[in-house]
């Protein structure tokens, strides 16, 4: 494998049964990791904003629900508003917005990953977890044009296999992994770990 | 898999950048629309939707659409715009307005209202009835503007569809509606008309953020779900104008999620609901 720029952020998407995937995932990183994570999960959109006090229970790693225009850090999980879009800016700031929902959701996950990917290019890790629709294929494969690290849940073993199937049926899915395993992997991408 | 895969380079996505960029400058000098200080990451997601709808090879393809045919551009115009409404959208918030803004306006004896980004119009027709139930609409003026001609046209009529006043009901209750939502409109057709009446003190305007100036001495300025499509320097711009539009005491409404913390002017306001973004101007200025 070619020499590959490290990782300067972590994009995650997930929906039906993503909650508790979510926490696996995030229990696993350190709270000084030193790069930033970004959270689309698909809520109704009745839900109050409860899911980063949820996971910040949870984890180490500090987890907000920023606003517009918050700038991104490292150590932190950026976890998208339930009724807005959530999107990295390439002044390293987070950008929100409503407009129509993609694959009936907002936050969509590959909104998300389209602006993570635009931004952080070869440097972007994708995670793309359970789920009952097809958000986030598109954005899996093109982050994984751009050079990005791209990670599909093993749907085998997920809660609802449609989503990191419908990812994996791209053909940009680079690691296939169950969810026990992607917080430690990501954070070996992340410390430069991999052999 | 890897090897049919098509690499993306970052001179590609330069170059698509400077086509944005080139795209808003047509936008701007042809028809006097000013996209150039909107956050870049949402323009860029509704552009390439357009795009990819349009079938057209490439950005630049597309500005040379947009400079040539107007009917094009009013489609894009509506991406770019982003009109997304309903009525009593966060019902808490009004709830919040209730209780906390409408013992203030009580105290005045003229009320000035400037919604700024008013799209479609539902929700300058929940604040009228939201006021009229409080006693107030009478001696209140609702200044409705946006930058976009023809949403402001369907603001003005007043006319929605059947399916959505249910969800809309449902949100009047929350935010703390007096009687029911259909005392306020008349089914017509497959669609609902508002009531004729509320319109009586709502004046219509076009208005754009970006370039145009301040607007009369109000004492309420509703924006919300309006900045969050600007960049930081844009918003600054624009709090400036709300600050230089507001009374001394007046009130700024803001979306839930927008913030006066980098308007460079956050001394000058104290909160009244920080989780409704309801703040007040202070009223004095030493």
């Amino acid at each position: 494998m070619h020499h590959r720029q490290r990782i300067q952020a972590v994009v995650l998407g997930a929906s039906w049964g993503g909650i508790e995937a979510s926490i696996k995932v995030l229990e696993r990183l350190p709270a000084n990791l030193p790069v930033p994570v970004f959270l689309a999960q698909h809520l109704r959109v009745s839900t109050e904003n409860r899911l980063p006090k949820v996971l910040g229970q949870k984890v180490e790693i500090d987890v907000v629900s920023p606003e517009d225009k918050t700038d991104i850090c490292p150590s932190r999980v950026f976890v998208a508003p339930p009724g807005y879009h959530m999107l990295v800016e390439d002044n390293a700031q987070v950008g929100l917005a409503m407009y129509w929902p993609v694959h009936y959701s907002r936050p969509s996950i590959d909104e998300l990953f389209f602006s993570a990917g635009h931004v952080y290019g070869e440097g972007t890790l994708a995670v793309l977890l359970t789920g009952a629709n097809e958000d986030g294929a598109a954005g899996i494969e093109y982050i994984a044009r751009r050079g990005g690290v791209t990670v599909a849940q093993n749907p085998q073993t997920a809660e609802a296999p449609v989503m990191p199937q419908s990812a994996i049926d791209t053909g940009c899915v680079q690691h296939v992994l169950d969810v026990e395993r992607i917080g430690d992997f990501i954070v070996e991408q992340v410390f430069g770990l991999t052999q | 898999m890897a090897e049919k895969l098509q690499h993306i380079s970052d001179e590609q996505e330069t170059i698509e950048d400077i086509e944005i960029r080139l795209l808003l400058e047509a936008i701007y000098h042809m028809y006097g629309y000013d996209f150039r200080s909107y956050s870049k990451a949402s323009i860029r997601r509704r552009i390439a939707h357009r795009l990819d709808l349009s079938g057209l090879p490439s950005i630049m393809a597309m500005t040379d659409k947009v400079l040539r045919d107007r009917a094009f551009f009013v489609t894009l115009l509506n991406d770019l715009t982003v009109n997304v409404t309903e009525m009593y959208r966060d019902p808490p918030f009004y709830k919040r307005f209730r209780e906390e803004v409408v013992p203030i306006l009580k105290t005045f004896p003229f009320i000035k209202v400037w919604h700024a980004g008013c799209s479609t119009g539902e929700e300058i027709y929940s604040m009228a009835i939201l006021l009229e139930e409080e006693g107030l609409y009478d001696r209140t003026q609702i200044y409705a503007t946006d930058i976009d001609k023809n949403v402001l046209a369907v603001a003005k009529k007043g006319i929605y569809s059947i399916a959505a006043i249910r969800q809309y009901g449902d949100n009047y209750q929350r935010a703390g509606g007096r009687a029911s939502l259909s005392d306020y409109y008349t089914c017509k057709y497959d669609g609902v008309i508002i009531d004729q009446r509320l319109k009586r003190n709502i004046v219509f305007a076009d208005h754009d953020l970006a370039t145009d100036q301040v607007f009369g001495e109000m004492n309420v300025i509703v924006c919300r779900n309006v900045l969050i499509y600007f960049d930081r320097d844009l918003q600054k711009r624009v709090f400036r104008l709300f600050a230089d539009s507001l009374d001394l005491g007046g009130v700024l409404c803001l979306g839930t999620k927008e913030s006066l913390q980098f308007s460079g002017l956050e001394s000058e306001f104290e909160p009244i609901d920080s989780g409704m973004k309801i703040f007040r101007r202070k009223q004095v200025s030493l």
